[in-house]
């Protein structure tokens, strides 16, 4: 209503100050990057960054490699158009570190080396269970890194400026697109190359604090805008979007109830596996649970994830008062006119904030270009971070351990694992310019289900169960991938609505569109089977696992 | 404290063993290099395991983790069926616009708060000091080897 994105005048000033801003941030973390670069020798200091990391700083670390952009911007955007629902997401997302403080970080940080397999594996056949675990560690990555690229191609247009018919440096918003993706690869896979897991910490580090800067400023300015009184943010939210008091409560997006009792039911139920996948998924993300291993001992692992629920906690809070404050300030009409999906409804809060408080026009210019510089900075770090997991799970689990049956050296290691980032990150790119009108939301929900459903049951079953074995490790990964993809490649996301990604076509049978409800339970389910099924077992190996886990004697 | 072969496995373990035993092997020297002592044996980690100590410490890991793991699972999901299906419920006004649905969110996150301080506070005081206590016997056995 009130602002449309960058008016003429200040579209040129927004614009320069965005690009000088996220060059000084390319500059600075590029920088860190060559640093980080003489520091790492060893094969420990390229995939867990020397071990040497505070719980503070990997805590910071972890925060950057989570509040993605889908985070920053997905879920301020679905609170501006759809209220209360888009809070539902941050509370799962937050809940969801309880099971990684409580029943995975430090079992693991003792018992792993540089790998989720190394943990999956510890007791059982190297390869089968290296082979599962690498296929799930690249497949969810690639999914999710998908998702936070194909986001940076859709958002650059916007937050540049570029509008259809304009052209940008003669780039229409296509070429605009891809020009991104291909540079949000190129630097992530030079991070990585180069830094290795040091040089992506310090880049998540400052990411981090930028992110958490660029939110506090804005939260603070919504509520002075309502003199720090929530129920007058609330009902000028309420009263902007047109829906009412229904604006704050559940319902509006998920667990939709419409005339049609069936559908009202399939809604409902999707609504409650949306919520068990959230809270599953992310102890079971490859790219989050190596991060634990950059600390020195489990006591840094814990209060790293303490660290980290309270910087991604206190993150969530400011996006409940960033989508409010973009639905009162901006308005439905404003956001829906720039993106359909509302992702750019906390760059356009941040122009209305500065006009308000910065002063006119050029304020909101500066607080636009900083915000939208901030979000281009979120989504590089969120890529590196998966392509070092994706990368390191290819060469130490796949090449050094099933290729090279453990006889690899840590040189050709550490080297292999360089040339997997650049192939992982060149075949990131290509998909991902194909893959531009992929829903995003739908990508990282991906990820989510299948680390909840293969991921989370092999973890927990291999840290707590004494007759687990190679059998079910290898079930329960399989098992849970393959259902979590299956359904959802049957549900209505990909076929049969107007909203999937083939309208046009219908093989859909499954109603849900998130898997979670049943491929969570079928994962467990799959490695109580394959486990009961074989008679493996070795006593001494789990006694081994079992006391280095919990005391951290022998631990890497 | 028992340190019983496990005869249980005996085929198909031994066989697996056999087909794993290099990077096995590998992964314990370098654990040993890291580490800057002499490996632990087999039979030390059986007998760790077996031991009265170290059963304490598993069992008060687990007495702490699990009920609370269900607890806030439980709660969690509350939230969320209460969200699905107690619409009324939550759309009931506490003070001006606040309703019963955005402080059930926060408190949420309260509890995540508060689950995370009680469970670093609870690791600091039972758990750390048993591990510390059994991490420091066997690395002193391996160096004094």
């Amino acid at each position: 209503m009130k602002i449309l994105l960058a008016a003429e005048a200040t579209n040129g000033t927004a614009r320069t100050l965005t690009i000088t801003l996220f060059l000084l941030f390319v500059a600075v973390t590029l920088g860190i990057t060559l640093w980080a670069s003489r520091q790492t020798k060893s094969a420990a200091d390229f995939y867990a960054g020397g071990r040497s990391f505070s719980g503070f700083q990997n805590g910071m670390a972890i925060g950057g490699d989570y509040m993605s952009a889908a985070s920053f911007l997905g879920i301020a955007g679905i609170i501006a158009l759809y209220g209360y629902d888009g809070f539902l997401y941050s509370i799962g997302f937050l809940v969801a570190w309880l099971v990684a403080l409580l029943l995975v970080a430090e079992l693991l940080r003792n018992s792993g080396k540089y790998t989720m397999a190394d943990v999956l594996a510890f007791r059982m056949r190297q390869r089968p269970v290296r082979t599962a675990a690498a296929v799930s560690t690249i497949t969810v990555s690639i999914f999710y890194l998908l998702a936070q690229m194909v986001g940076a191609g859709a958002l650059v247009a916007l937050l540049l400026g570029i509008r259809p018919g304009t052209t940008f440096l003669g780039m229409d918003a296509d070429a605009a697109k891809i020009a991104t993706i291909i540079l949000v690869g190129a630097l992530m896979i030079i991070y990585v190359t180069v830094g290795g897991m040091k040089g992506t910490t310090y880049v998540q580090i400052v990411k981090a604090f930028l992110l958490m800067s660029g939110a506090l400023i804005m939260t603070l300015l919504v509520l002075a805008h309502y003199k720090f009184n929530l129920s007058a943010l609330l009902g000028d939210a309420a009263a902007a979007s047109g829906k009412g008091n229904a604006f704050l409560e559940p319902g509006l997006r998920y667990g939709v109830e419409s005339g049609d009792a069936l559908k009202t039911f399939y809604s409902k139920v999707d609504l409650l596996s949306l919520g068990i996948a959230l809270v599953l998924g992310t102890a079971g993300l490859p790219h989050i649970l190596i991060r634990f291993y950059t600390v020195p001992t489990a006591k840094a692992a814990r209060k790293s994830v303490l660290w980290a629920i309270g910087i991604i906690g206190v993150f969530y809070l400011f996006t409940l008062a960033l989508g409010f404050g973009a639905a009162a300030l901006v308005g439905k009409d404003a956001i829906t006119a720039q993106d359909k999906a509302g992702n750019t409804a906390a760059p356009q809060l941040a122009q209305a904030l500065g006009v308000d408080f910065l002063g006119g026009d050029i304020g909101g210019a500066t607080l636009l270009a900083i915000i939208a510089a901030v979000a281009f900075a979120t989504i590089l770090a969120v890529v590196a971070g998966l392509t070092l997991a994706s990368s390191s799970s290819l060469a130490h689990d796949f090449y050094a351990n099933v290729v090279k049956r453990g006889q690899a050296s840590e040189r050709q290691e550490v080297s292999v694992a360089r040339i997997s980032a650049f192939v992982i990150g060149a075949i990131s790119i290509v998909l991902s310019i194909f893959a531009q009108n992929l829903n995003v939301a739908f990508l990282v929900a991906l990820a989510f289900a299948v680390a909840a459903s293969g991921n989370l049951p092999a973890i927990l079953y291999s840290l707590f169960w004494k007759r687990f074995n190679t059998s079910g490790a290898v079930w329960a990964i399989y098992g849970g991938l393959l259902s979590a993809v299956l359904l959802v490649f049957f549900s209505p996301v990909v076929s049969g609505a107007p909203t999937a990604m083939f309208p046009n076509s219908d093989w859909q049978w499954f109603p849900l569109s998130n898997p979670g409800i049943i491929s969570i339970p079928f994962g467990f389910l799959c490695g109580w089977i394959g486990t009961v099924i074989s008679k493996e077992s070795d006593d001494e190996k789990y006694a081994e696992l079992e006391v280095r886990a919990l005391t951290g004697a022998g631990a890497h | 404290m028992s340190t019983d072969a496990p005869d249980a496995t005996a085929p198909e373990g031994a066989a697996d063993a056999g087909t794993t035993a290099a990077p096995d092997g590998g992964a314990t020297e370098t654990a040993a290099a890291d580490a800057g002592t002499t490996p632990i044996s087999p039979e030390r980690h059986l007998a760790v395991q077996a031991s009265d100590e170290f059963a304490g410490l598993r069992k008060a890991l687990r007495g702490f983790v699990f009920p609370m793991t269900v607890a806030f699972f439980l709660w969690y999901a509350l939230y969320v069926i209460l969200s699905a299906y107690a619409r009324g419920f939550m759309s009931v006004k506490l003070v001006g616009n606040i309703n019963v649905a955005l402080v059930f969110g926060l408190l949420q996150f309260v509890s995540t708060f508060l689950i995370a301080w009680l469970y670093s506070r609870y690791a600091e005081r039972k758990l750390d000091p048993v591990a510390d206590r059994i991490r420091a016997e066997l690395e002193s056995e391996g160096a004094a080897r």
